[in-house]
């Protein structure tokens, strides 16, 4: 008893003095340690998204389609320290942040919230990324890479940070109370309306309608998914910014979603293919992610596996109905993420309830039909607004570059033309140059 | 009979496949090969190493017709699997000296005739 007594007096001056270090900094270890595995599963989800895309192209691409979603990670997670940052945080207006946090200038280890700020800026910097890399899917097999580079470089910058700032750095659409738990319209919307534009201006790869163009791994396509799906705990897990109930509410959110979009997804593959396709099932999983991405810490569970499950229907038509068109959105960025993201957002408005989480909204089943406009207004203005100045920048960029490749390269396959490498090169007559024979055509064309 | 063996680039198989498919001849065997037309090296590296690669990926189409049908085959080929560049390939025509059909063990002219 006397031992039950000096332990909890113990514990009574560890508490003190936590709440004292937390008077003085704030930062809250937990939280700290949380987030910290977040930013690092949120940026797996990079490398796992170039698998994904890589298995669903052809093996003359495979590599080019890769480096589209690596080359993010370089691209953007520079651009985001230099200034993306301070544009999407940065004080400033309802529109746009400022250039008060550019260059990383005051943000270091002061608490923001209840983690280090800078821990904060690297979060977000990792949704940066991956939302870049998302766009590539519309437009494999045929962009030049630099003009790509080019594209998500400017794209970083002129889209996703200021619409970052509207929905999460005190923007006109957070005024507003529009609810978007872990990016459904930053991340997904954002980047599915950025594809269908971009394959539009872009146009279809050449033989797009003339032969099938088929998947060349599809172990990698699943692969791909699985790992997405391990890295999106972090995306909306950690989007709670604190290791909490409201984490662990995302969290299961996270697991429910994409479980009853794989079930619904496979029902539909039964009764309209007949066969319930790998491809299918790993769409459906990026697809029940990406709907449960703006709801995940406002609905309950069971409405996230109502959720998932619903989020399918759109998705699965569009993408059957969009094969059988001239829109080569080559990958279905737009169907999986656009149309996921705006299906996940509107049913947010419809399932959304302040009696899981008082910090979110009540939604229409719970008697506020409000939240429901709130959330389309949102989509819209986001969807509007990445739209118009994707066109813009594209035929800005395209006047000073070719945006896509001849048809002899695409022939060629783009791994070979524009990165000098092949997937499965099999080193059969390979034969090593010295430094001082290296042919004239490696500046020139380097293929026949 | 005779053998038309013939080696195209890959990225022109399919509209190879469909000018045969067209032309009626339908039976043939697709190999993935590798070789070398005197086209220009691709150059690769990797890491530093720089390495150029004297033998490219070819496709090579085995096709057994009757006398007949050589003509319309080479023209199919010719036709579709063209760019102009060195390295579209080479069509090798060899006599053949027996064809069975293993299902029924035709022979010679009616082993390379499809049934209708």
């Amino acid at each position: 008893m006397i031992r039950r007594l000096l332990s909890l007096g113990v514990l009574s001056v560890l508490v003190a003095g936590e709440v004292l270090a937390q008077d003085a900094a704030s930062i809250n270890a937990s939280d700290t340690a949380w987030l910290l595995i977040s930013t690092a599963l949120v940026l797996l989800m990079t490398p796992a998204l170039a698998f994904f895309y890589g298995g669903l192209v052809r093996s003359k691409n495979a590599l080019n389609t890769m480096m589209m979603s690596f080359v993010a990670l370089g691209v953007s997670g520079t651009l985001w320290a230099i200034l993306g940052y301070s544009w999407a945080f940065g004080s400033g207006d309802a529109f746009l942040g400022d250039f008060s946090m550019a260059m990383l200038r005051g943000v270091g280890l002061e608490a923001n919230g209840t983690i280090p700020h800078l821990l904060f800026m690297a979060f977000q910097g990792t949704f940066a990324i991956i939302t870049a890399a998302l766009i590539s899917g519309a437009v494999v097999e045929r962009m030049r890479f630099a003009s790509y580079m080019v594209f998500i470089a400017v794209w970083g910058l002129v889209v996703y940070a200021p619409v970052c700032h509207w929905v999460w750095g005190g923007g006109w659409l957070s005024e507003m109370g529009a609810l978007d738990f872990a990016g459904g319209a930053v991340v997904h919307v954002n980047a599915g309306v950025t594809a269908l534009v971009a394959a539009l201006v872009l146009g279809s790869r050449k033989d797009y309608g003339r032969e099938a163009l088929l998947p060349h791994n599809v172990p990698f396509v699943l692969l791909g998914a699985g790992v997405l799906w391990f890295g999106w705990f972090g995306f909306n897990g950690g989007s709670a910014l604190a290791a909490d109930g409201i984490a662990a509410l995302a969290q299961v959110n996270t697991l429910l979603a994409p479980a009853g979009a794989l079930l619904g997804w496979t029902i539909l593959d039964h009764f309209i293919t007949r066969k319930i396709t790998a491809v299918g099932v790993a769409t459906a999983i990026v697809v029940g992610l990406v709907a449960i991405t703006p709801a995940a810490g406002f609905v309950t569970p069971i409405g996230a596996l109502g959720l998932g499950i619903i989020s399918v229907l759109p998705s699965y038509f569009l993408i059957h109905w969009r094969a059988r068109t001239r829109l080569d959105d080559s990958l279905d960025v737009f169907a999986a993420h656009g149309v996921g993201g705006l299906t996940g957002a509107l049913l947010t408005g419809i399932l959304a309830t302040a009696t899981i989480n008082p910090g979110g909204a009540d939604g229409l089943l719970y008697g506020n039909p409000g939240q429901l406009w709130i959330q389309a207004v949102s989509i819209l203005a986001v969807a509007a607004y990445s739209g118009i100045i994707t066109f813009l920048l594209l035929k800005l960029i395209g006047l000073i570059m070719p945006l896509r490749a001849d048809k002899d390269e695409e022939g060629h396959g783009m791994d070979i033309v524009a990165h000098g490498e092949q997937a499965y090169a099999t080193g059969e007559g390979a034969v090593l140059l010295d430094f001082d024979e290296t042919p004239e055509h490696v500046n020139g064309k380097i293929y026949s | 009979m005779k053998l038309v063996k013939a080696i195209i680039r890959p990225s022109k198989l399919p509209d190879v496949l469909r000018a045969l498919y067209q032309a009626e001849v339908h039976g043939l065997t697709v190999s993935r090969v590798r070789g070398h037309g005197g086209e220009v090296e691709s150059v690769q590296t990797y890491r530093g190493t720089t390495v150029k690669m004297e033998l490219r990926d070819k496709i090579m189409l085995d096709i057994g017709v009757s006398d007949e049908f050589v003509s319309t085959t080479v023209d199919a080929i010719c036709d579709s699997a063209a760019t102009g560049s060195v390295g579209d390939g080479k069509i090798f025509v060899l006599p053949v000296d027996q064809v069975i059909r293993v299902r029924t063990r035709e022979e010679d002219q009616a082993a390379v005739t499809p049934e209708r």
